[in-house]
């Protein structure tokens, strides 16, 4: 009998009990007795040195207990911020990686930068005082956008970094893909920026630091998607603390969207300080804060050509792309434009030969690292957008053009010519289920109801693939990262019969708590109500790489099967051990083990009971207790992938662009909960086609200062901006995992920006635009449309 | 810092606090009474994480003083439910898988709340106007519009 809250079923969340009675546990709602509390005092330059910091006056202050600088740490032996990735320029050199200081020494790099800490009995007094510290500066020349920073001249973000150059990297067959151009009948080109973006959780950075003298041991409580990892970079980088003294706790957490990934400076320097000064100290960030401190996303500028034969035929694709880096590397920053990036330019499409040059530049804004896709969204943008731009100049459909490209189902696996192999996948049917749903063939009518109202309406597809469930620990080291991908599980039952699941993978929005449970009580047949999956906590937690790139179904999901698998393993012994025959004669079946001689069964609670109360246990070949760990390494990369089209109308008066209809196809292997999946999409293209519509951060070219620093400045998607969508899924397994999983997270923010920013297009095509910038807002359509009907008067 | 003594009714029970003069509605429900169900996710007043009613008003308790709701009756995430029974709004919003992280939640549910009472039966153009004050990174909206059009139809019952 199928469990009715196991595998496949829309189980309405166990967390959700907490969140909409308002008993949520965030980091900011902890207060931990005789709490103080941190403000950092941050950097309004975007370049300076810094001459002098007096804190006399903030030190006068009532309830001040102390103000630390990049002095006191230096003086502590406190090291940089580490990354996580080593990248190797062509030229086979390694990556620059300039120290990253927690605070500030003699420079300050971005606005934000943090230069010194205030502590005080109240959050009001911290930052009263903050305010009252006194820092000299010797303003500077700002290197801003990134292409600039490379050219001859440019101020420098780092003195020992020439050129403002990180590393210079390529990746593919060059000789290979410039032949491929020598015979091309048709070239396409293109140049596009990826949109430099701001995450957002809702939620703010927050951390409490906090010291026990009597056993010396740090605690920290962090709004983090992995507390291992950041115990492990600040206990062995930063504080050199031993991991055995550092508890990471990561609570209930608001969003994270890759911005809670990485180790931030106001982690360490809390924990540091809360030793030093003896204190326990609290910091939350504000808004504005959040703005320049948290890592932003994108920020790419990219030119690529397509190399056709006469028939449409991908021959060879390039791209050079400049990624900017911000002004230190962050933990995952020199993966992104790399290896998250130029092994995807293959797509959903055979091009047999791909080239991919990426300059990575320091440049005095805030570091930029993973936001959700990390490098796929780049990737995915920049091939549909040549490909419809392709179609339209070689007079092909666009779906006509996917056709003759797509890798078929029957060429599974698939070895792409930029080192990843595909395991599964059925593009074909992804793109006919999407144009059906979308009534494609239909399109010509609605667009010329559309023209009857003044609007321009258009149509665009995404045939998108990513890779996820990161990663075989194997390939990812091979390619510079400094860290396994594994993820751990501990699958613990208690004597009663109910179970407690530990995992690596962290919830921060992504309902874990109950599809973990699902696959739990699939597995073991114990009731899904009996079961508790506990995240979060480096104390409770065997290790974990925590949550992002998709990976935690694919990859931590299948570490709990691997330790459900041993926990089987070990029951039917304990079985065979009461019913008085061997394990091999033992079958299981939701939750039962029966003898499949005497036909005699045990529940798998009777057997958990057994090996808690194990009376008559042979000691020296059956242990006690039922309590497994397993560490799951993934064999290779998960492959999800989809088909969406989008139709938007712009208004002719005005340009502004509204989604007439969005329709989501995507294959993510098997899936778990249908609800929470489909929740997944609706976030990821919300994000999505918040980049293409409304989102830009934007920077002062001269200063350096953020333009778009409040919540009224940069362009949040609300309610209004956005459809309802229509979304779907096709299962075509994974080949290499038990579950046959893929992942969902980050799919809707890879796939929708093209799709809008094509269905843009498309509706702007016949004024001869073939290409507009994100994001396009009214202005920016307006602007073009402006530009076109001028250039077609002249 | 001068303090002042303030009072209110929260979630029906009557309060009395000397507190700074300067302190926010938002920090007196969260810091002086540990209602930390209400959140706070910007500086602007734009997220709406901190939806609270007051006097039956739907309030971003980030922008009130707390002295300003003296002797005002204000309702937070946590005055919703009877005991165990949950508001049709909440069971609305867990059906309907209107939220993810849960940390604009509160503020979401606050806000549907508020748009039922003054319009039983919202469209979902109406809704996602309604919402402008409110920000969701996780959902999309999508699955917030069905739940209020829910839980707005649960409370007409």
């Amino acid at each position: 009998m199928a469990n009715p809250n196991g595998i496949g079923a829309s189980v309405r969340r166990v967390e959700d009990n907490r969140f909409i009675t308002g008993r949520g546990t965030y980091t900011d709602d902890i207060n931990r007795p005789g709490q103080t509390y941190g403000w950092f005092v941050r950097s309004p330059h975007a370049a300076a040195k810094i001459k002098s910091i007096n804190a006399k006056k903030a030190l006068a202050m009532p309830g001040v207990i102390a103000v630390l600088t990049g002095a006191d740490m230096a003086a502590d032996n406190i090291g940089g911020l580490p990354c996580g990735w080593l990248v190797k320029s062509k030229d086979g050199s390694p990556m620059k990686e300039p120290g990253h200081p927690p605070l500030a020494n003699d420079r300050v790099r971005h606005v934000g930068d943090q230069v010194a800490f205030v502590i005080a009995a109240t959050r009001e007094g911290a930052r009263d005082a903050a305010d009252a510290v006194e820092v000299s500066y010797e303003p500077l020349k700002a290197a801003v956008d990134a292409a600039a920073a490379l050219k001859p001249g440019a101020p420098l973000v780092h003195d020992d970094v020439p050129g403002n150059l990180c590393y210079d990297w390529e990746w593919g067959d060059k000789a290979k893909t410039d032949e491929a151009f020598k015979n091309a009948a048709h070239v396409t080109k293109l140049k596009v920026i990826n949109n430099r973006l701001v995450p957002n959780a809702i939620e703010p950075r927050a951390a409490i630091g906090e010291y026990d003298r009597a056993s010396d041991r740090y605690t920290l409580y962090t709004t983090t998607q992995n507390p291992h990892v950041i115990r492990l970079l600040m206990g062995a980088f930063v504080l050199h603390v031993p991991e055995s003294k550092l508890r990471v706790v990561a609570p209930d957490v608001g969003g994270g969207f890759g911005s809670k990934i990485f180790h931030y400076a106001e982690e360490a320097v809390v924990t540091w300080a809360a030793k030093k000064t003896g204190q326990t100290i609290k910091w939350t960030c504000d808004r504005s804060e959040s703005f320049v401190t948290d890592a932003h996303g994108r920020d790419h500028t990219t030119e690529a050509e397509l190399a056709m034969d006469k028939n449409g035929k991908f021959l060879g694709l390039r791209v050079h792309t400049i990624a900017s880096m911000g002004a230190y590397l962050s933990t995952f920053a020199s993966s992104v434009p790399t290896y998250l990036y130029a092994t995807l330019l293959a797509g959903q499409y055979s091009t047999p030969a791909i080239y991919a040059n990426v300059k990575a530049v320091f440049t005095n804004t805030v570091p930029v690292d993973a936001y959700r896709g990390a490098g796929r969204p780049e990737a995915c943008y920049i091939l549909e957008r040549i490909v419809e731009n392709a179609a339209r100049e070689m007079k092909l459909d666009k779906t006509e053009i996917r056709r003759r490209n797509l890798v078929p189902a029957a060429a599974m696996p698939y070895m792409t010519p930029v080192a990843l192999q595909y395991d599964s996948g059925n593009f074909a049917h992804n793109l006919d289920v999407g144009l059906k749903a979308a009534d494609y063939a239909g399109f010509a009518k609605r667009k010329e109801a559309s023209a009857k109202q003044g609007k321009l309406r258009g149509i665009g597809l995404s045939t998108y693939i990513e890779a996820c469930g990161i990663a075989p620990s194997a390939v990812a080291g091979a390619l510079g990262a400094r860290a396994g991908l594994y993820e751990a599980a501990e699958v613990r039952f208690h004597p009663t019969g109910t179970v407690t699941v530990f995992t690596g993978s962290h919830s921060h929005g992504q309902g874990h708590e109950t599809t973990f449970a699902q696959v739990v009580a699939t597995k073991l047949g114990v009731p899904f109500e009996n079961i508790e999956i506990v995240h979060g906590d480096t104390d409770r937690i065997p290790f974990g790489m925590g949550t992002y790139g998709s990976r935690s179904i694919a990859v931590g999901g299948v570490a709990i099967v691997e330790a459900c698998e041993k926990i089987i393993t070990k029951s039917k012994k304990i079985a065979a051990h009461v019913l008085q025959t061997t394990a091999d004669k033992i079958d299981f079946e939701d939750g039962v083990f029966k003898d499949k001689a005497s036909n005699k069964t045990m529940t798998i609670a009777e057997v958990a009971f057994t090996a808690y109360v194990p009376h008559n246990f042979p000691h020296d070949t059956l242990e006690p207790g039922l309590d497994e760990q397993a560490f799951y390494d993934p064999k290779n990369f998960t492959y999800p992938n989809g088909c969406y089209v989008c139709e938007v109308e712009i208004a002719q008066d005005t340009g502004e662009v509204s989604i007439a209809s969005f329709y989501a196809v995507d294959d993510f292997g098997k899936v778990i909960n249908p609800m929470i999946v489909e929740g997944q999409v609706h976030g990821g293209l919300g994000q999505g086609i918040g980049q293409a519509l409304l989102e830009h951060c934007v920077y002062d070219h001269q200063s350096g200062q953020l333009i778009s620093g409040s919540y009224m400045d940069y362009a949040m998607p609300r309610a209004d901006n956005l459809p309802s969508f229509n979304v779907s899924t096709t299962e075509v397994p994974c080949t290499h995992n038990v579950l046959g999983v893929k992942g969902c997270g980050e799919a809707g923010a890879i796939g929708a920006p093209a799709a809008v920013m094509n269905a843009v297009v498309d509706a702007l095509s016949n004024l001869g635009i073939n290409h507009i910038e994100m994001p396009a807002t009214s202005q920016n359509v307006w602007q073009a449309m402006q530009g076109a009907t001028k250039k077609a008067a002249d | 810092m001068s303090s002042t003594s303030v009072s209110m009714t929260v979630n029906g029970k009557s309060v009395t606090k000397e507190v700074p003069a300067r302190t926010l509605l938002v920090s007196f429900l969260r810091d002086h009474l540990g209602l930390t169900g209400t959140h706070v996710g910007c500086d602007t007043s734009q997220c709406g994480a901190c939806n609270v009613h007051i006097d039956g008003k739907c309030v971003k308790s980030c922008t009130v003083l707390a002295a300003q709701a003296d002797g005002a009756s204000v309702t937070t995430i946590e005055g919703l439910a009877k005991g165990d029974q949950l508001h049709p709004m909440q069971a609305a919003f867990k059906e309907h898988h209107a939220l993810q992280c849960g940390f604009c939640t509160p503020g979401m549910i606050m806000t549907g709340v508020a748009l039922a009472n003054e319009k039983s039966n919202p469209s979902e153009t109406e809704i996602r106007e309604y919402l402008e004050g409110n920000f969701c990174r996780c959902t999309g909206y999508h699955n917030i519009v069905k739940a209020i059009e829910t839980g707005a139809k649960a409370m007409r019952r």
